[in-house]
């Protein structure tokens, strides 16, 4: 029974998580501009971050905590890189 | 397919919740990336997931983790750290690339640039 509910709880954050993820692929496929486009692929790779991070409690394994850490760190390093390309025109100066 | 690991009830409620709570709290997040107007609001939507709704799917990650191997696992720490270190970096980079283009497009929506002005007029007022 416990198991029962917390699956369902689990499954339906997955749910709601891709949507999320939905809602962020539309707005990098329709934003008007380049900003728009980038904050919307910020959104995603966070919304997948958690999205992995729920796939981790739901096997009991720590091999998604480590998916979840990369996608962090690079997400991090492509928005950056993105909004200098935006600013300069160029990445490496 | 439904599947989850076999906690204790209080800890199944708890984990249970805080899951559905952030991943209800980052959908409100991207909803308001869709439905807000301009480029400026839109830039603080997505903030509600990086901060509250990563906190608690951590949290949720922690308890069960900690009590499926009974003892402390705080390496989700790691996660929260590094996304509330970054997320104001990123979009406050994204936000002033986003100043630049429209100010250099002539975009009257935006305040103009001030300090540049203020250096331009000090520049007129000592030429002799």
């Amino acid at each position: 029974m416990t198991m029962l509910i917390l699956g369902i709880a689990i499954t339906a954050a997955q749910l709601v998580l891709a949507l999320a993820m939905a809602c962020a692929a539309f707005r990098i496929l329709r934003g008007p501009r380049a900003q728009d486009r980038v904050l919307g692929l910020d959104a995603l790779y966070i919304a997948g971050m958690l999205l992995l991070l729920t796939y981790g409690i739901q096997t009991g394994r720590t091999l998604f905590f480590e998916a979840a850490l990369i996608i962090g760190l690079l997400g991090f390093a492509g928005t950056v890189a993105l909004s200098k390309f935006l600013m300069r025109g160029e990445v490496i100066e | 397919m439904i599947q989850a690991p076999d906690l204790p009830l209080w800890a199944a409620l708890i984990v249970g919740l805080l899951v559905l709570f952030g991943a209800a709290i980052t959908l409100i997040g991207t909803l308001g990336l869709l439905r807000l107007g301009s480029f400026y609001e839109r830039v603080h939507a997505p903030t509600l997931g990086t901060t509250l709704g990563t906190g608690c799917i951590l949290i949720a990650s922690m308890i069960c983790f900690s009590v499926l191997q009974s003892r402390p696992m705080v390496h989700e720490i790691l996660i929260a750290l590094f996304v509330t270190l970054t997320t104001p970096v990123t979009l406050m980079l994204l936000a002033r690339a986003a100043l630049y283009r429209d100010r250099s497009e002539g975009e009257t929506s935006v305040p103009a640039d001030v300090t540049a002005a203020v250096a331009a007029g000090e520049a007129d007022e000592t030429r002799p």
